[in-house]
C-alpha cells in the first residue's frame, strides 16, 4: 500500500473520475426530480434514483479525498494507436449497419481493423478472412438458427 | 428419499440424447473459451444468450452450465502451460502449475488439475443436490424485506469485502445500479434516465453490457499493452500419467479444496478467488514438501483447482434456490433464465422440477464429459493457444458484435456496446472490478422491486425492513462486511506506521 505523503502530486485520474461521478449523480437527481407520478404510500419511482445518486456522490467525494492521499495503481504505458484502430473498427461497424451496408461488410471491416490494432499489416488478407468468417456466421445464424441479421446488397443475393 | 427420486427424474431428463448433445456442446465451448486467454465463461454465456433465444430452455440452460464448468477446467490448462490465467480463479494454479510445466512435469500438473476438478465437481454437485431442497424450504419463508436484505448483502460482498479496494468495487456496483434504473419503471410506467431515446425504454440489455465490458474492453486493453509481455507456450512434456507419489500427494488437497470451495461459493460472498487462495495457503502449510512450493509443488495445483471447481457448483446454489447470482457468470446465467420467463427460486423447484433437477443431473454428466475431453484431448486445446493474437481478438470482436446485432440490430445498441467497451477498457486500466457492475445491473431492479413491495405492504413504515429476524441479521452482516475492509485497511496502515 502506498503511504500518504505530503507534497506528492495529486492523482489526476482519480480527480476526473470523482468529478464525473458527481456529474452523473447530479443528472440522476435532475431526472428523478421530473417524475410526476409518485406513490401515495411506500416508495415511489423517484426514491431509488435518489439513493443511488447519494451513493455516487459519496463515492465521488471518496475519490477526491483518495486523489490527495493515495493514487490509483500504476498504469502501464498504453499504445494509443492500437486503441484508435479498434475504435475505428467499431465506428465502421456502426456506420455499416446504420447505412444499410449489411452484416458481412461491417463485420469484415471490424475484423480487419482489430487485427491491425494487434499489429497485423496485411489488411487485404485480413479483410478476406473477415468476409469469409462473417459469411459463415451469417449463413449459420440465418439458415440454421433462423435469426434475422441486418441485410445489405450482398446478403440479399444469398 | 425425496432428493433421490427427484435426482433420478433429473437424470432421465439429462440423459436424453438431445440434452446430452447440449451438454457436450456446452462443455466443449466452455473448455475452448476457458483455454483461450481473455475470454471467460461469463462472456461466452452472454454471447450465446441472444443466439439461444429460440432454442429449448432446458437444453440451453444445460449448455450454459456446461460452459461454466468447462471454463473452469479449461482455465487450468492455460495457466499451467502459458502462465496467463484464462480466468481470475486460475491465478493460483499458475503459480505452481507453470513451474511444474517448466520443469517438464506439465503432464502430471494437467492430470491432477483435471482429476481434482472432477472429484471436486462431483462431490460439490452432490452437495448442491442435497442442500438445495433444504435451502428452498428456508427460502419459502422469505418475504420481500428478507429478499431485499439478502440482495444488499450480495451487493456488499461482491463489490467491497473481497476486492482490492472497496472504493473501486462500490463505484463499479453503483454505476451498475444506475444502469439498472434506465428504462420504464415497472410499477408506475414512467421512463427514468432515458433522455427521450426510445431504444432506452426497455432498459440496458445485460448482454450488451457484459459483452461490451468483457469482450470489447478486454480487446482494447490487450491491444493497448501488447508490447508488454510476450507469452510463451510451454510444451506438454512428460507423461500425462500421475505417479503413485503424485496420487498420494494429490488426493487430500483435492478433498480439502472441495470443502473450502463449495461452502464459500455457496455463500452470498461468492466468487472462486477466495477459496482457491485459501486452499493454496493451507496446502503450503500442511505439505511435507514446503520447500517445493514456488518451484512446482503438485499440492499447489491439486488443492486450488479442486476449490475452484467446487465453488462453481456452490455458486449455483444461491442462484437456483434464491435467484441470487454471486458471480459474473451466475449473473449472466440468471439473465439466461429470465430470457425464457423463468425465475430461479423456490417456485421454480415446485413448478419446473424437470428443468431444475435435469440441470443438476446434467452437471454430473458434464463433469464426466469434461474429464474425458480434457485429458486425452489436451493436445487439441493447446493448439487453440497457437491462434495468432490479432485473429483471435478480431474473431472475439466479430462474435461480440454479432451477439449484440442478433439481440437488437440498431445503431443505438451498437453504440452502447462501443461505449461499454470504452468503459471496460478504462476500468481495466485503473483496476476497477467488472463483476459488481454486471451484478448491479441485474440485481438492482430486483432489489428495488422487493424494497418497494416491502414498503408498500407496511404502508411506508421503514421499520418493516428490519422487523423480520432474517432480514435484520442479513442487513447486520452486510453492514459488517461493508465496514470490515475499511477497518482492516486501518489496521494495515497502523502496522505500516509501526514498522
Amino acid at each position: 500500500m502506498a503511504e500518504a505523503r505530503s507534497g506528492r502530486p495529486v492523482d489526476r485520474a482519480a480527480i476526473v473520475i470523482g468529478l464525473s461521478l458527481l456529474i452523473v449523480a447530479a443528472i440522476t437527481v435532475w431526472d428523478a426530480h421530473r417524475l410526476t407520478m409518485t406513490s401515495t404510500y411506500g416508495m415511489g419511482p423517484e426514491a431509488m434514483p435518489y439513493i443511488i445518486a447519494g451513493g455516487l456522490a459519496v463515492l465521488a467525494v471518496g475519490h477526491l479525498v483518495f486523489a490527495f492521499r493515495n493514487s490509483l495503481p500504476a498504469r502501464e504505458e498504453a499504445d494509443p494507436r492500437a486503441v484508435l484502430w479498434i475504435a475505428l473498427g467499431l465506428v465502421a461497424l456502426i456506420a455499416g449497419i446504420g447505412f444499410g451496408a449489411g452484416f458481412i461488410p461491417a463485420m469484415a471491416l471490424l475484423f480487419a481493423a482489430t487485427a491491425r490494432a494487434f499489429g497485423r499489416t496485411a489488411i487485404v488478407t485480413d479483410l478476406v478472412i473477415g468476409v469469409v468468417l462473417a459469411f459463415v456466421v451469417y449463413l449459420m445464424f440465418t439458415k440454421l438458427l433462423t435469426l434475422s441479421l441486418p441485410e445489405g446488397p450482398l446478403e440479399r443475393l444469398l | 428419499m425425496d432428493t433421490f427420486s427427484a435426482l433420478g427424474q433429473g437424470f432421465l431428463v439429462a440423459l436424453a440424447p438431445a440434452k446430452l448433445l447440449y451438454a457436450l456442446i456446452g462443455v466443449f465451448l466452455g473448455t475452448a473459451v476457458g483455454v483461450l486467454p481473455g475470454i471467460g465463461p461469463a462472456l461466452t454465456v452472454a454471447l450465446l444468450l441472444p443466439v439461444t433465444f429460440k432454442l429449448d430452455p432446458t437444453g440451453s440452460l444445460i449448455m450454459f452450465a456446461g460452459i461454466y464448468y468447462g471454463g473452469m477446467y479449461g482455465g487450468s490448462t492455460t495457466s499451467i502451460l502459458i502462465n496467463t490465467p484464462g480466468e481470475s480463479a486460475s491465478m493460483i494454479t499458475a503459480l505452481e502449475g507453470n513451474r511444474m510445466a517448466k520443469a517438464g512435469r506439465g503432464g502430471p500438473a494437467l492430470a491432477t488439475a483435471a482429476i481434482g476438478s472432477f472429484v471436486a465437481g462431483t462431490i460439490a454437485t452432490i452437495g448442491l443436490a442435497f442442500f438445495a431442497p433444504w435451502l428452498v424450504d428456508l427460502a419459502i419463508q422469505f418475504g420481500p424485506a428478507d429478499y431485499f436484505a439478502l440482495m444488499v448483502l450480495a451487493f456488499v460482498t461482491v463489490s467491497a469485502t473481497f476486492g482490492d479496494s472497496p472504493l473501486r468495487g462500490l463505484t463499479s456496483l453503483f454505476v451498475g445500479l444506475l444502469l439498472g434504473l434506465i428504462g420504464i419503471d415497472r410499477l408506475t410506467g414512467q421512463a427514468r434516465l432515458t433522455f427521450g431515446v426510445p431504444e432506452l425504454l426497455d432498459g440496458i440489455e445485460v448482454t450488451t453490457l457484459a459483452v461490451g465490458l468483457f469482450a470489447v474492453g478486454e480487446a482494447l486493453y490487450v491491444a493497448s499493452r501488447r508490447h508488454h509481455d510476450p507469452e510463451e507456450i510451454e510444451p506438454v512434456r512428460g507423461s500425462l500419467w500421475m505417479t503413485k507419489e503424485d496420487w498420494s500427494r494429490s488426493w487430500k488437497p483435492w478433498l480439502r479444496g472441495t470443502f473450502l470451495g463449495f461452502p464459500i461459493g455457496a455463500l452470498p460472498a461468492g466468487g472462486a478467488e477466495i477459496p482457491t487462495f485459501l486452499s493454496y495457503t493451507i496446502e503450503r502449510r500442511l505439505s511435507k514438501h514446503p520447500e517445493e512450493f514456488g518451484k512446482g509443488a503438485i499440492e499447489g495445483v491439486a488443492g486450488p483447482e479442486a476449490a475452484n471447481n467446487a465453488s462453481a457448483a456452490g455458486t449455483l446454489m444461491p442462484l437456483l434456490t434464491l435467484g441470487l447470482p454471486t458471480s459474473a457468470t451466475a449473473a449472466i446465467m440468471l439473465a439466461g433464465f429470465q430470457q425464457y420467463g423463468l425465475n430461479p427460486g423456490p417456485l421454480l423447484f415446485a413448478e419446473r422440477p424437470d428443468l431444475v433437477w435435469g440441470l443438476i443431473a446434467s452437471l454430473f454428466v458434464a463433469n464426466i464429459m469434461l474429464v474425458i475431453l480434457n485429458l486425452p484431448l489436451v493436445g487439441l486445446w493447446v493448439r487453440l493457444l497457437a491462434i495468432p493474437q490479432p485473429w483471435l481478438y478480431a474473431g472475439i470482436l466479430v462474435f461480440a458484435a454479432m451477439g449484440t446485432i442478433a439481440a437488437k440490430a440498431s445503431v443505438v445498441e451498437l453504440s452502447m456496446l462501443a461505449i461499454f467497451g470504452a468503459l471496460g477498457f478504462l476500468m481495466r486500466r485503473f483496476d476497477y472490478p467488472i463483476a459488481p457492475m454486471v451484478v448491479g445491473l441485474i440485481l438492482g431492479p430486483m432489489a428495488e422491486t422487493q424494497l418497494r413491495r416491502a414498503l408498500s405492504i407496511s404502508l411506508g413504515d421503514p421499520i418493516a425492513l428490519v422487523e423480520s429476524p432474517i432480514a435484520a441479521g442479513l442487513l447486520a452482516m452486510a453492514a459488517l462486511a461493508l465496514l470490515a475492509p475499511f477497518f482492516m485497511a486501518g489496521l494495515d496502515r497502523f502496522k505500516a506506521a509501526e514498522d
